[in-house]
């Protein structure tokens, strides 16, 4: 019998099965994409590839904030085998509880397959000791990172900090990851965005052990992009020198160019060195800092309120002299029966009040712009009075923005009717109860950086650029357009030039308040202001620019607890100023005096 | 192939024999050699000594079960010196001779239950001896010898009882697996669906037979459909049986079965070798990454992957036009042997291509099947493509043979 027809039976079968085979291919391979999404996903690791911090430059070029190599010591927790405990906590120097606690904080956030940091931060020679012993340890490895540097170690605040990023920042900007650092304070904070660059994306291949191979060519990956250096406005050796002057010292130094509004110094004393806030030392010596009872971290320049006591009156002539209510001849008597006066002087014009830092002349001043008699109703009258004499005063940035870009800044309080409708009661108060502003005291509150303002707005005759921090954004940029913009106080330049006499004369005069700060050779303009309080020393205010006709630096100086204006604040200033114009000193005894005093006890 | 599986950069020379592309290399020159002899041979030899080649092949699967080497659980490799031998791949060349010879030269009537029998005994001592390792693969391989015997004139019942009972066997296991409610009883397993099903159809068949069927021929009919439905009864409950015991197969076979049905999921553990394999066929898409380019090929994702799962690195690396153009060399292989098959004279030579299409038919669907998830983790080499010098050997011998007695048709009468 022949079974030759069953060949074809049989090349049926062995065709169908091809068929088979290939339709399932091509289901497989050229349809369902899926096997390709998870093939990417089981294969490839992608590394985020984290970009360094950009450096941040003073004004002539010297670096400021600088970045240095570290290594994070980082561990997987189920490649540990047989740790010997003691062994690794000797060579990374912790103690056996911290080593539990640490992985137990580890455990905690899950993934032990995952390289978790274990210690971050370690300095080089630290880490060139740790790691000729790692390989003992499995599990552990290092890895290189940067941190934080402040070649100088000057200005901590005007600098900020960084720091572990919070939760906070991590849900409000997908930027960040558990592991980053952000910039905390100063132009840390300010620049942030600009500082931090942008993060790269690497693809790497692993085995099927989950180790790490080769990079994988051809993926869409990106390197890291250096955050943009920054050039500050800070002149680092003027802001030395003004450290140095504030040691032993409460308060601070704020310098300003005032074309530019570009901050030249930026000191809050007591300070502390940027440095103690970085690294592995970086959580014990901040709890050091926080219950430090001169409070370092306390931004003084530009979230301590003070009361401006007598630069207050420079305030007063100008906003008066615009509206008219006195010209530079007008004379007032110096009665001492309602507010205290010093010095020999009993019917001064302006020029004369602002020099002597004539009380009564001043309360006089503010009762024509407060009481303008506009109103039959005398309480109405007043309010609006205060209110118009409020609108012009936040003109010069007091009680209000000054669009700086120091971080935390406070605006400050300049009273007006609501503030005293709810203190008093409308209708409650009159000139008569609230006349102590016209001096600056009472419930006026200023920061020092608004005070430097004020002289810088003196020194420029009418305008101020906001105070600032960075001159230019990366090598080819400039700064940001806002402080390029000049802001008007609304005060005619004609009217300043009787404020500035009276100011050289404060200084210049021996009959002045601020004879200390006296240079030879340069033009200083200045006005003292001894601010009270009550039985404790008085605090020590100056602020001044110069040169007279071409003002090239503008300083507001704030002594706590120091005693008068023209005894302590007006000297540093004229040193600061003298620094800065003539980078040295001519008076070696009035420098060694001021390095010497000490005014820590209250 | 081999080169990209077992790929070592820091031995990159495809001569390095430490490594397997460098033995692989080494093997193929063997069989060069070897090629280069068999074709030398009368092709007369090969009929002359076929018993003797069977007999040999049947002495080494004795011999391997006594002084073999046990390499993932299988007693299937006699080692010698830095190389192991694997007696099964030269049965399937021995037991193509042998079955050859005894159909075509015993003089015999194939149709005789008697001879089918003893041509069977000469497949099952073999068989039985391979499953004694065990080796599950090759002793599919050697079911491939049902079509070869199929063509000289086996039952065709026997292949759609084969395609039946795996048709049977795979709703068996699915439905096992699965549980309903049945009404009066509550849950319970599914399989006894099966059997209400398979009593329905008794019955419906039954209730046919008297309508369609003469009555002189029902008697008959009605037997048959007894005994079919008893065997499909028997059948189902054995699959149960087996897949609910842990005697007849081992339980990482039984897992293999239910990952490959889709039952149970684990592509970490049980599961791996099938999901990595798929995944890495999926992912070399319509035209492949390039050679040397396959992470999961270059990484080691797929065990085995330079010897049973080779076919994933070709997945991998050449992609969908890679796989077809494999599988259409393959299936022009088996299509030209039977093509070479049917022009011969010599009833041996015949029978001996259609066993050598056969062993190679088999091997490329269990193992294709197998890497694509269409049929169960069954140990299996590709022929000519995976790692191993004694699979490579086999195959050469059971292709060169058949081109030696190709060679001889015209001077062959009978």
């Amino acid at each position: 019998m022949d079974f030759g027809n069953r060949k074809y039976i049989l090349i049926f079968m062995i065709v169908s099965v091809l068929v088979i085979f290939v339709i399932r291919l091509f289901y497989m391979q050229a349809r369902d994409e899926s096997w390709k999404d998870r093939a990417i996903r089981i294969t490839e690791k992608a590394v985020v590839l984290k970009p360094p911090r950009g450096l941040v430059y003073d004004r002539n070029g010297e670096l400021l904030i600088a970045n240095q190599a570290v290594y994070d010591l980082m561990v997987i927790p189920s490649d540990i085998e047989s740790l010997d405990t003691v062994s690794f906590c000797n060579l990374v120097s912790i103690t056996p509880e911290d080593f539990i606690q640490r992985m137990a904080a580890i455990r905690k956030a899950g993934g032990s397959w995952k390289a978790h940091e274990f210690m971050g931060q370690i300095k080089p020679s630290d880490y060139a000791r740790i790691s000729e012993h790692l390989h003992e340890f499995s599990g552990f490895f290092g890895q290189p990172s940067t941190m934080r540097r402040y070649p100088e170690g000057v200005a901590p605040l005007f600098c900020g900090m960084v720091g572990k990023v919070s939760q906070k920042d991590l849900d409000s900007d997908e930027y960040y990851d558990p592991r980053d650092y952000i910039g905390l304070g100063g132009i840390e904070l300010a620049y942030e965005s600009e500082l931090r660059g942008t993060k790269g994306i690497r693809y790497f291949f692993r085995d099927h052990k989950g180790v790490t191979m080769e990079v994988a060519e051809g993926r869409l990956d990106s390197s890291a992009i250096a955050g943009e250096d920054l050039y500050s406005t800070l002149d680092i050796d003027l802001q030395e020198y003004g450290e140095l002057l504030m040691q032993n010292k409460k308060g601070c130094i704020i310098a300003l160019e005032p074309a530019t509004g570009e901050i030249l110094a930026f000191v809050s004393a007591p300070g502390y060195d940027p440095n103690l806030l970085v690294g592995r030392e970086r959580g014990a010596n901040y709890q050091k800092l926080v219950q430090d009872s001169l409070k370092p971290l306390y931004n003084r320049g530009v979230q301590g309120l003070y009361r401006p006591g007598s630069i207050w009156k420079m305030v007063q002539s100008l906003v008066a002299l615009q509206n008219g209510f006195v010209q530079p001849s007008t004379r007032i008597a110096c009665n001492r029966s309602i507010i205290g006066c010093h010095g020999p002087h009993s019917y001064d014009d302006l020029t004369g009040a602002i020099q002597h830092s004539c009380n009564p002349y001043f309360r006089e001043v503010m009762k024509r712009m407060v009481e303008q008699r506009k109103l039959s109703n005398r309480f109405e009258d007043a309010a609006q009075g205060l209110d118009s004499w409020r609108n012009n005063i936040m003109a010069f940035g007091f009680g209000s923005d000054l669009g700086t870009d120091i971080p935390g800044t406070k605006t400050g309080q300049v009273p007006g009717k609501t503030y005293y409708d709810k203190i008093y009661g409308e209708s409650r108060w009159a000139y008569s109860t609230i006349y102590s502003i016209a001096i600056g005291e009472g419930e006026l509150l200023i920061t020092p950086l608004q005070m430097a303002n004020l002289a810088a707005i003196i020194a420029n005759r009418g305008w101020y650029i906001p105070p600032h921090m960075v001159r230019k954004i990366g090598n080819s940029g400039s700064k940001l357009p806002e402080y390029l913009e000049k802001r008007e106080t609304g005060v005619d330049a004609e009217h300043f030039q009787v404020v500035i006499d009276a100011m050289q004369r404060v200084v210049e005069v021996d009959g002045g308040t601020a004879r200390r700060a006296r240079i030879p050779g340069i033009e200083v303009c200045g006005k003292t202001g001894t601010v009270q309080n009550g039985d404790l020393p008085d605090h020590s205010v100056f602020i001044a620019f110069a040169p007279k006709n071409d003002p090239k630096i503008a300083v507001a100086v704030y002594v706590e607890y120091a005693g008068s204006g023209g005894s302590w604040a007006a000297p540093i200033n004229s040193l600061m100023i003298e620094k800065y114009l003539n980078d040295s000193i001519s008076d070696p005894k009035k420098e060694e005096r001021i390095l010497t005093a000490s005014f820590l006890e209250h | 192939m081999i080169y990209s599986a077992g790929f070592n950069a820091e031995h990159a020379s495809i001569f390095n024999i430490g490594q397997e592309y460098g033995k692989q290399f080494m093997f193929i020159g063997i069989c060069a050699v070897l090629s280069v002899l068999v074709l030398n041979v009368e092709g007369n030899f090969y009929i002359q000594s076929a018993w003797g080649i069977y007999a040999v092949t049947l002495f080494m699967l004795i011999l391997v079960l006594v002084i073999g080497t046990e390499i993932n659980g299988a007693k299937a490799w006699i080692k010698m010196g830095n190389f192991s031998l694997q007696p099964s791949e030269f049965s399937k060349m021995g037991t193509s001779l042998a079955l050859a010879r005894f159909i075509a030269l015993s003089k015999v009537e194939f149709r005789r239950f008697e001879t089918r029998l003893k041509a069977l005994a000469i497949v099952g001592a073999p068989a039985a001896l391979i499953v004694l390792q065990p080796d599950p693969g090759t002793l599919l391989v050697f079911v491939a010898f049902i079509l070869a015997m199929y063509r000289e004139g086996l039952s065709g019942n026997i292949l759609i009882f084969g395609l039946g009972s795996v048709v049977l066997g795979v709703i068996s296991v699915l439905l096992a697996f699965s549980t309903f409610d049945y009404p009066f009883l509550g849950e319970n397993s599914g399989i006894y669906i099966l059997y209400v099903i398979i009593a329905l159809i008794v019955i419906l068949l039954f209730a046919f037979i008297r309508v369609f069927v003469l009555p002189r021929y029902r008697k008959r009919t009605i037997v048959q459909a007894l005994v079919w439905s008893v065997l499909a009864i028997g059948f189902v409950a054995s699959v149960d049986f087996v897949m609910q015991s842990d005697k007849v197969l081992k339980p990482h076979h039984k897992d293999r079965i239910q990952i490959m049905l889709g039952l149970i999921e684990d592509p970490q553990g049980k599961g791996y070798n099938m999901d990595k394999s798929k995944m890495a066929i999926g992912s070399g898409g319509f035209s492949g990454k390039g050679y040397l380019e396959g992470p999961l090929t270059k990484y080691n994702y797929v065990p085995e992957q330079s010897t049973d799962f080779i076919f994933t690195v070709i997945g991998e690396e050449w992609g969908f036009l890679g796989c077809v153009t494999v599988l259409l060399l393959f299936f022009g292989l088996i299509l030209r042997i039977i093509f070479i098959a049917e022009r011969q004279r010599s009833r041996f030579t015949r029978i001996y291509a259609y066993c050598v299409a056969s062993i190679l038919f088999m091997h490329l669907t269990i193992n294709v099947g197998m890497v694509m998830g269409l049929a169960p983790v069954i140990g299996i080499p590709l022929p000519f493509f995976s790692y191993g010098g004694s699979s490579l050997m086999g195959f050469t011998l059971l292709i060169f043979i058949l081109l030696r007695l190709d060679a001889e048709r015209m001077s062959v009468f009978r």
